[in-house]
This record gives C-alpha cells, structure tokens and sequence, in this order.
C-alpha cells in the first residue's frame, strides 16, 4: 500500500505515488560506518506533557521518545505494510478471541533485567486498572474482563458523582503461563487484536516500575528498545544513547541522542538552516509558503505522506445538521483541489477516501461525497429544503488553520449560497472542550491520524455509536451492525472487506467531510547521509547513519 | 532612613498579596478545561479527568484554591504543574537563565544607550547627533520580534557568525546578540533620555560654574553634570530591567532559551494558576525591590533629595 519513504524511482508506479511529490535526498550513499559508530546527532523535539510512561502518553513529544525507549510485541514496518512480529516469537490464534503470546527469550530492559511475560501482563493490568487513571486505559477493552477493572464516571467527570471502585484489579482475560508465555483472552473476537499490539499502549514495563510511583518511573523511564534514557532536563534537553544490549532486529548506529526540546518551531528551522540542527520531523508552516522550505534545504528536505487526514465533522446532535443531503450537499460544494494548490502548495493532497489510503485495508477512492460538484451540490440543497441562517465553521485559532477554514466557509457560500463563514476559537483546549460537552452549533475541523495501522481504526472510533472520537455523536444501526461484524471477523482479509461494506454506508450518510491528506516537510543536516521516517513519518532513530 | 525603609518593606506585603491573588484568580477564570485539549482529537478518560481533578484540587472554589496555595508556598512548596513536574525545580532553573539574558540586555542598554546619549547631549544637532536620532527612532519603530528574527536570520543562519539559537550551557558570548534584541528598544530610549537630560543640565548654573572655574571638562562632565543627568536613567534602567524579565517572552522564543516567558506563556495557556503565580510571585518581589532600590539611589546622586 504505502511506498518507502526514500524509493524514488519507483514511486511513477506506486498507487500511493501521487501523494508523494518530489523523492527525498537521502540514502545518496551508504554512511560511512566508522563515522556512525559513535557518531551523535541532535534532533528536534518538544517538551513532553507527562512523566513518560508509555500508558499515558498521548501526544506526540512524548510518544516520539517512548517509541524509540520501548519495543513492542509486534513492530510496524516503515513502508507501512502489515506488522511483524518484533518482540514476540509467535503470536497464535484459533478463532481470534483466544491469542497466546509467545516472547523472544533473553531480551532485556535497560536495567538489565529480562523481559518476560509477567512484564507484559502486570503492565497491562496497571493501564487498565481504572483508578490509576492512565490516558490509554480504554486500549485494553478488548480484553475479558475489562469492565471489572476499569468503571466509568456515571455522570461524566464534571458531575458530582464518583466513579465507584472497580471490583477487580486484574483483567481476568491475561494469564501468564511460564516465563515467555502469556495467553489472552478476548471479551469478543477481533481480528486487528494482533495490528493494535505495537501501538505504545501495550508496551511491556520492568519490575522496577511496580515499586516506585509513575511520575518517578517517567521522569527517568526504562525501556527495553534500541535507545536508552540518559537524562531529562525540562524544557532544554532529553539526551538517550545506544542500548548496547540490544539484541532484537533494530539495532542503533549511532550511539548519542540529544532530543533538543524547542518552543518555537521557527528557531529550531534556523538552527537547522544552520547545520545546528541534525533532524526536523516538521518545517514550520511558514517556510512552505512559496515553496521557501525546497530552496532554503535543497536536497536536504524531505517529501513525504503520513497517514493523517483532516475532516470537517458536523455535530449531528444539531437538528439543522441531521439531513444526510444537506451534509452531502456542503461536501459537494467544497473544491479540494483548488485548497490543496493555493493553499498549500501542493504540500496536502486532495482527500477522496474515508480512510486514509496509506492504512492497510483501505480502498482509495472510495469517497464520492469528495467530489467537486456544484450543480449536484446545489440540487441537494434544494431537496433538502435549503439552510436557514448563519453556518459557522470552527476552528481552533491557536494552531495555523485559519487560511484553509475561511477557504472552504468561503467556497460553500458562493457554490451553495448560504450565509457560511469560519470562526476561530481561540484555544484547542476550549475548543475540545465544546466539542466534548456537544455544544457546538456548526462543523468543526477535526483530524485524525491512525494509532495503529488498519482501516478498522478510521472507522470504529469515529464512525461508530459511542466510538472515542465519534464526537458528533453519528449514528447509523446499519453500520454499527456492519462494523461490529468486521471487527470480529476471523481474518484480517474478511475484515477488511466487511469494513468496505460499512464505508459504503458511512459514504452514503456523510457524517463529516474528509478535505485533505497531510503531507509532511522534514529536514535534515548535511551531518546524515541516510535515515528513514518510520509509517507514521516518525525519524526511525535506528536507521540514521552519518 | 531606616524607617522608610522598613515602611516601604511593610508596604510590599499587602501589595504581594493583592498582586497574587489577582493573578491567581485572573488565571483560573481563563476560560477552558484544562483537561479538554490534553488527549489530543478524542476526550480524555473520565477516569484520568478525576485523578487529576483530585489530585490538584480544581473542585474546590478559587479561595480554597488560593488559601492552600498560599499556604504551601510559605512553606516553600511552589507546588506541581499538571504535567506532575515540581514548579520550584522549574523556577530554580529558568529564573537564571532569564536574569542573565535581562543583565545582558541591560549592560548593553547602559552601555550603548548612555553612550550615545552623552555624545549627542554634549554636541547637538552635530552629525553624530542625527545619525543616533535616526537611528533610535528606527529600533523603536521596529517591533522585538523583527529585530529578532532578522538578526538571527542574518548572523546566524546567513553569515554564520553565530549560532542561531542559544545552547543549554548559556555561555555568556551567545547571549549578546538575544541580549542586543531585547534590549533593542530600551537602549533607543535611554539614548534619548540621557541626551535630553545632559543637554538640559549643561546650561545650569553649576555647570556654568564649574567651567568659569577651570576645571577639566574630563571632570565637569564626569562628576557634575553626569551624576545630576543620571536620575532619569537610573529610573528607567532599574524599571526595565523588571521589565526585562517578564516581558522576555519573545526574544526566549526566537533564541530557543529555556527561561520562565516560555513557562508563563505555557502555564496561562493550560490553565497552570500554580505555575503562573509561582513565577510571577518572584517577579513581583523583583520589581518591587527594584523600584526600592532605585528610590534609595537617587539619594546618592543627588543629595538634596533626603528620606524622612
């Protein structure tokens, strides 16, 4: 599905190929393996939100150092493939309900201690034992016994109420059966139960981590990956090293990191201008203008996709939003093409399919709500009885979306006719907060990148009655029926199929508005003479050679 | 001497309360969640919500918020930021880093600006003279952020004289150019101040009377004209330099320096009231002490004026 982030000359061919506009510089040579044996590079990051414990961990200055401390059962390869077994030595099934997990014997954590099932089950248990409110806690539902362990708040967070005490701490689905097995057992058949395990949720944690408190543990994490955590200082530096021990596929070339923790976007691309820098996984918004970022990095800049698309989701609780051809109708109105060119210069491609076509299992192309097509656009709002009053299009003010917002408010109002304009909220959190509470009076940007690769990830939490991020609060029996059949489809094949069969239905329903497909802009120093962006245009640390 | 100072120390307590309190509340009642946008595009676990509702205490009304702070940060405890790090440790390392970029800025402020202005107040309307007029009123026009921008651009990443961003050990040799920046403007101001005061100050009596009398012009202008020029500058400098600090949330982000505008600026965004106090608490007795010490010195450079 998804080509290599560095093959240039196979990409004409690819499927995916249009998404990727011009080849990357690196890999000119293989690196000079003297240089990168000791060699160290300095890349950009940003201050963690939280102590770094992989269950808690949902932002990405985070997730990004957790990914390199820890290995997981199951890796993702960086072409975006199907995952592969990385820690674990099989992971065996009958009926996708009942897994047993067997581990690689003799890899180590940091503290060279073993890693061994129990670490994998006791880890398990804590996210999912509610009271230590871990931010991932809801990724271990799967399991047998989740609702014992993990009780909701009765009436929200806000309310007076309490969550009451879960009536177990352990999941009664985990059972550890010797030193390198653990077997699993499902609350329902799933097949993407095995995709979901490299996701840093499932992460497995060292004993030392039972005996101290979580903020302790986070602030000087050990892991069992290719990159050891040296130190923290907060705000300036997170410095890491190769883990010598290392014995799984991954091995570092390199030996130091220094995760340089920036707060301005614009300085760390200065320093990188400057050679200063080694990697930036993002250029700022402000270089792309004009296509500054190619002729100030030349061949050091990097072209490339990642599976992350943003959407106009319309808060269907609003009765003025609950006619499908309306919602059709204002898709229709929308020119992608023309946000994609003058906009972003390209740099974002043109959305026309509901799962983003780099996820395994999805089907391009399969949005027909994402045409340009004013005439029909207009027609359906004619049967839908036309729009009365003002439709505002919210955004957060806080982040740069304010330019493509006003385009598409723009674009609805002259093909459509309606009175539509873009309102800014000025920060994420208020505007996630209204999100949340279902208050908002008109669509809203929204953008969702995958936690693990599998089209089943852009259909369930969004699309679904009670999904996570299914704010809008969508509902349609047909594809709840459809969705919770492929899920618990026996092989991936099937479920993938049967979740075709659900897009068709969300297709013809629109419950929000795919616009476009995020491009990312990285660059690196003069220093690398060979890296790879791993399938969510992550550095893989483990590739960079100097 | 003594008791005006200890009323001026007894007059910064109801001050200090006042002033955090203000804040304290002004922070909480940001509107938002502080929760709401912390798990990116889905909604937090209600579970993680109530954790961290208890464990800071946000059920409670802001005066319990408030009077626990308080009580906490007398005994020396500044408290947690949300993301469970220690607000002292935070205090503890970028309060120096922003000082020393604030003495930086002002060493250069002193320097170029008295300079400046003691050439031009002593020759007027000479070439020199509107060569500086110009050029002040240039740097005044330009806000922080181009200044930055543009030297760091220009030094930094054009000519490679610098480094464009300030390492984590913040040797004093890279601060000079974030020191230009955000001293940039001041230093067009107290160019202009001193001009105008050394001018004014030449034709005094004293003056007159010092030249009539013979001395050097080396002491005239050093030792009487300069020390009774200086009041208006020493107010500036010494306000500024609060100033400085608080307000160097610009210039720390271009230069990447880890000091505390970053921390407020990030704090007020996430609703941190405990950051926010924690940092400006600090500030607050910076500025006072300093227009207290700038109150005791103008007794120095001018001995009619006297403390009762």
């Amino acid at each position: 599905m998804r080509v290599s982030k560095r093959a240039t000359s196979a990409i004409a061919l690819s499927a995916a190929a249009a998404l990727v506009a011009s080849g990357c510089s690196s890999g000119d040579g293989d690196g000079d393996a003297a240089a990168s044996k000791d060699g160290a590079i300095v890349i950009h990051g940003v201050q963690p939100e939280n102590p770094l414990v992989p269950s808690n961990t949902t932002e990405t200055g985070g997730g990004k150092v957790i990914d390199w401390l820890f290995t997981g059962l199951v890796e993702y390869p960086n072409d975006g493939g199907a995952p592969r077994n990385a820690l674990a030595e099989s992971i065996d099934t009958k009926d996708s309900k009942v897994f047993t997990i067997k581990i690689k014997k003799g890899t180590k954590f940091h503290d060279g201690t073993e890693v061994k099932a129990k670490n994998f089950v006791d880890a398990w248990n804590w996210a999912a034992y509610s009271p230590n409110g871990a931010q991932n806690g809801s990724f271990f539902a799967d399991i047998a016994g989740f609702d014992k362990t993990y009780t909701e708040d009765p009436d929200g967070a806000d309310g007076p109420q309490k969550a009451p005490m879960p009536t177990a701490k352990e999941l009664s689905g985990l059972k550890v059966i010797d030193e390198q097995t653990f077997e699993v057992t499902l609350a329902a058949p799933t097949a993407v139960f095995p995709t979901k395990l490299g996701y840093s949720a499932f992460m497995p944690l060292p004993d030392a981590f039972f005996t101290m408190k979580p903020e302790e543990f986070g602030k000087k994490p050990i892991g069992n990956g290719p990159v050891k955590f040296v130190s923290w200082q907060d705000n300036v530096l997170i410095k890491l090293t190769r883990f010598d021990d290392y014995s799984l596929r991954d091995k570092m070339k390199i030996k130091d990191v220094d995760v340089k923790l920036y707060q301005d976007e614009t300085a760390a691309y200065a320093d990188l201008l400057a050679n200063n820098l080694d990697f930036m996984e993002v250029v700022p918004t402000s270089a792309l203008a004009g296509d500054k970022w190619k002729t100030d990095l030349g061949d050091r800049g990097l072209n490339t996709v990642t599976p992350s698309t943003a959407l106009i989701a319309f808060p269907i609780y609003d009765k003025r939003f609950q006619n499908p051809k309306l919602r059709r109708a204002v898709s229709l109105s929308i020119n992608r093409q023309e946000i994609s060119d003058k906009i972003f210069f390209g740099t974002r491609k043109p959305a026309d399919s509901w799962a983003n076509p780099l996820t395994p299992g999805a089907k391009p192309g399969n949005c027909t709500a994402c045409k340009f097509d004013p005439t029909t656009a207009k027609q359906l709002l004619t049967e839908a009885g036309g729009f009365t009053g003002e439709m505002v299009f919210y955004y957060n003010s806080d982040s740069s979306h304010k330019d493509w917002m006003d385009a598409v408010a723009q674009q609805v109002k002259t093909n459509l006719g309606i009175e539509a304009r873009a309102e800014g909220i000025p920060t994420f959190a208020v505007f996630r907060q209204n999100i949340n509470a279902h208050k908002m009076t008109g669509p809203y940007r929204a953008a969702w990148q995958q936690d693990y690769p599998d089209v089943e990830n852009w259909v369930n939490p969004l699309y679904v009655k009670g999904g996570s991020s299914n704010d809008g609060l969508y509902s349609n029996p047909e594809v709840d029926t459809l969705a919770k059949q492929a899920s618990s489809a026996p092989s991936l094949e099937a479920s993938h199929e049967a979740f075709a069969k659900a897009i068709e239905k969300v297709d013809q329903d629109v419950p929000s508005i795919p616009i476009y497909f995020y491009g990312q802009q990285s660059g690196h120093s003069e220093k690398i003479k060979k890296l790879e962006l791993n399938n969510v245009g992550e550095l893989d640390i483990t590739s960079v050679e100097l | 001497m003594g008791r005006y100072l200890l009323r001026r120390l007894l007059q910064l307590v109801p001050v200090f309360i006042g002033s955090t309190f203000l804040i304290y509340w002004l922070v909480w009642s940001v509107p938002g969640d502080p929760f709401a946008g912390k798990c990116g595009e889905r909604r937090c676990p209600d579970q993680y919500v109530a954790y961290m509702t208890e464990k800071y205490h946000l059920d409670q009304n802001v005066f319990v918020q408030y009077g626990n702070y308080m009580k906490n940060l007398l005994q020396g405890d500044f408290g947690q930021t949300f993301s469970q790090r220690d607000i002292g440790d935070i205090i503890a390392t970028a309060y120096p880093n922003t000082l020393k970029l604030a003495l930086v800025a002002l060493a250069i402020e002193a320097v170029i600006g008295l300079g400046a202005g003691i050439l031009t107040g002593l020759r007027r309307n000479g070439f020199l003279d509107n060569l500086v007029l110009v050029s002040t009123l240039f740097l005044l026009a330009l806000p922080v952020f181009v200044v930055g921008f543009v030297l760091q651009w220009l030094l930094g990443v054009q000519w490679g004289i610098v480094k464009p961003t300030v390492s984590s050990e913040m040797r004093f040799s890279e601060l000079i150019v974030p020191g230009f920046v955000l001293g940039s403007a001041s230093v067009a101001y107290i160019a202009r101040v001193a001009r105008t005061s050394i001018a004014e100050n030449r034709r005094a009596d004293y003056v007159r009377t010092a030249i009539a009398k013979g001395l050097p012009m080396r002491r005239v202008v050093g030792v009487h004209l300069l020390r009774n020029s200086l009041i208006p500058v020493v107010t500036l400098l010494g306000t500024d330099l609060g100033a400085l600090m608080g307000g160097a949330i610009v210039t720390e982000g271009i230069f990447g320096i880890n000091g505390i505008g970053r921390e407020v600026y990030r704090a007020i965004v996430t609703k941190e009231s405990a950051t926010v106090v924690g940092i400006v608490v600090v500030l607050v007795v910076v500025y006072l002490l300093m227009n207290l010490l700038v109150d005791l010195l103008y007794a120095a450079l001018d001995p009619r004026i006297r403390y009762e």
